[in-house]
């Protein structure tokens, strides 16, 4: 695989390249429904890149695409020119997925959460973990939790959890779905800065899927809109400020018209 | 045409499942841990209620037979009859209906609600396979801990008929001659036809229990939709299998 910018592994002095992950003519249906249509474009390595939309727009189907939970129904996802959708070259490249929920397994303690994808896959020995875990947890300040079981953490608690068991499995590629949905907005804010951090220390290619403006403009090195499955907008956050199109800039910049409102305009 | 279709499906999804959790055999030593859990959840827990149900199983067989074998003079031959029926038939059934009851149901819905909360795509994302950790160590355990259930329902069951013989009057037979009955019409082959059929029956309902559990779709409703599926599901397969069992065991 061609090699990218590096990413510095967190639990060692190691560098990994980080992944370039390029989306060629995607489309997916499901039956007559078409979710995601000629998708194309390309994510830098090491950048972060910031996918936002309307709901149901096909943000979280797309971020499917690329750990193969969904196959599309034409085109491709390529991973530094390799189809992700073989299963050789995504157990070669690490990536890890932070689900919108958090996906924690329920039945594990926080450290067991951790652990898992290490054990698993006998990549160190009990102490390494251990250590490894740890320091997980030490970087995301959540060392207190490590005993607890996820039903005993709060959201925002859940969503850095579900970021350090990615961490752990220290990726190439980290995906983000929603990170900060269902969060107030201080912990919204403190996991945009996890996640800015987490670039910057590691540099890991960082795609998040968001409907987090404050997010997309502070963080993101670029910003992609994707409505009715279309990408309607592509570049850099500092483009999301002016939108001529003016579904996005509804999208960007909605204003609340209590004398029009839109359910009205949507029933008829 | 279209429940045909589902049926087809369900039985591929389900072979394809025990090929990927065979697949993955060779792991199983350093799953000792989530053996011997699946173990208790599946044999020690459902213990006592094999229990309490095999005894009072044959102690109403041995109850019924008394009343209707005291008429021609038979009544000498309780022991054999619930012997052979505990062993044969009755203790791998309904074992097997316990399990599918009380583990079948509660793996549907574990396995369900971790695919309805996406844990079982987290799995995938970190490359580990869902039949490994989640189906392996479940199959191995029903394959371990049903013919210790089947054999302790026949024992139980045989001594609640023993009991119900001795002190019920009008059947008035001691254990002794129960006993001695038991042994003289029933072979090793009669206990290891039922044991060969509650291994059957256990690993069909286990197989088939995390299939429609993963296969769930939808949000919280669908668990519950899924765990009536696998557990009617499981009954009438095990009514189904026992006949055809039964006549290859012949």
């Amino acid at each position: 695989m061609p090699s990218c910018s590096p990413t510095r592994n967190p639990f060692t002095a190691e560098e990994t390249p980080a992944v370039a992950v390029s989306f060629e003519g995607l489309s997916k249906s499901f039956g007559d429904h078409v979710v995601l249509k000629d998708i194309t474009f390309n994510v830098e390595p090491g950048e972060i890149f910031v996918l936002m939309g309307p709901s149901g727009s096909g943000k979280s189907v797309l971020l499917k695409h690329i750990v193969g939970l969904e196959a599309p129904t034409s085109g491709r996802v390529l991973l530094d020119g390799h189809d992700a959708a073989d299963e050789e070259v995504r157990a070669q490249i690490r990536i890890g997925l932070v689900f919108q929920a958090g996906a924690l397994f329920n039945s594990l303690t926080v450290y067991d959460n951790l652990a898992l994808y290490l054990r698993e896959h006998r990549l160190s020995t009990e102490p390494k973990i251990r250590e490894k875990v740890m320091h997980a947890l030490k970087i995301l300040s959540l060392e207190n939790t490590a005993a607890k079981f996820p039903s005993e953490l709060s959201g925002g608690m859940k969503k850095r959890v579900a970021i350090a068991r990615a961490l752990v499995m220290e990726p190439q590629l980290l995906l983000y779905d929603e990170p900060t949905s269902e969060l107030d907005p201080v912990m919204s804010a403190t996991i945009s800065e996890i996640i800015a951090a987490l670039k910057d220390e590691y540099h890991v290619t960082s795609i998040v899927v968001s409907h987090d403006r404050d997010l997309a403009r502070s963080i993101a090195d670029r910003v992609g809109i994707l409505m009715d499955g279309k990408l309607m907008h592509l570049g850099p956050p500092s483009t999301l400020q002016n939108p001529s199109d003016p579904r996005l800039k509804d999208f960007l910049n909605p204003k609340i018209d209590l004398k029009n409102p839109r359910f009205k305009k949507l029933e008829t | 045409m279209k429940q045909l279709t589902a049926i087809l499906e369900g039985i591929g999804s389900t072979l394809q499942l025990l090929a990927r959790s065979a697949a993955h055999v060779g792991t199983l030593p350093r799953q000792r841990a989530r053996f011997i859990e699946q173990c208790y959840l599946i044999g020690y827990t459902t213990l006592p209620i094999v229990a309490i149900l095999s005894f009072f199983i044959g102690s109403v067989l041995a109850l019924q037979a008394g009343y209707s074998m005291q008429n021609f003079g038979a009544k000498q031959f309780i022991g054999s009859l619930v012997g052979l029926s505990l062993a044969r038939e009755l203790g791998p059934v309904m074992v097997a209906i316990l399990v599918a009851g009380r583990v079948g149901s509660a793996i549907a819905a574990e396995l369900a609600s971790m695919k309805v909360y996406q844990e079982v795509d987290a799995l995938e994302t970190m490359n580990i396979p869902p039949a490994r950790i989640l189906v392996l160590p479940r199959l191995a355990a029903i394959l371990f801990m049903m013919p210790v259930l089947a054999i302790i329902a026949d024992l139980v069951g045989w001594f609640g008929g023993a009991l119900v013989s001795n002190y019920v009057n009008f059947i008035g037979i001691d254990s002794e001659a129960y006993f001695a009955a038991l042994r003289r019409y029933m072979h090793f082959k009669d206990v290891m036809n039922g044991l060969i059929k509650a291994e059957i029956f256990g690993f069909v309902v286990v197989l088939v229990c995390c299939n429609i559990g993963l296969n769930t779709r939808g949000g919280p409703r669908e668990i519950g939709a899924s765990v009536t599926r696998a557990v009617v599901t499981s009954l009438i397969l095990i009514l189904v299998l026992d006949y055809f069992v039964t006549k290859a065991l012949l």
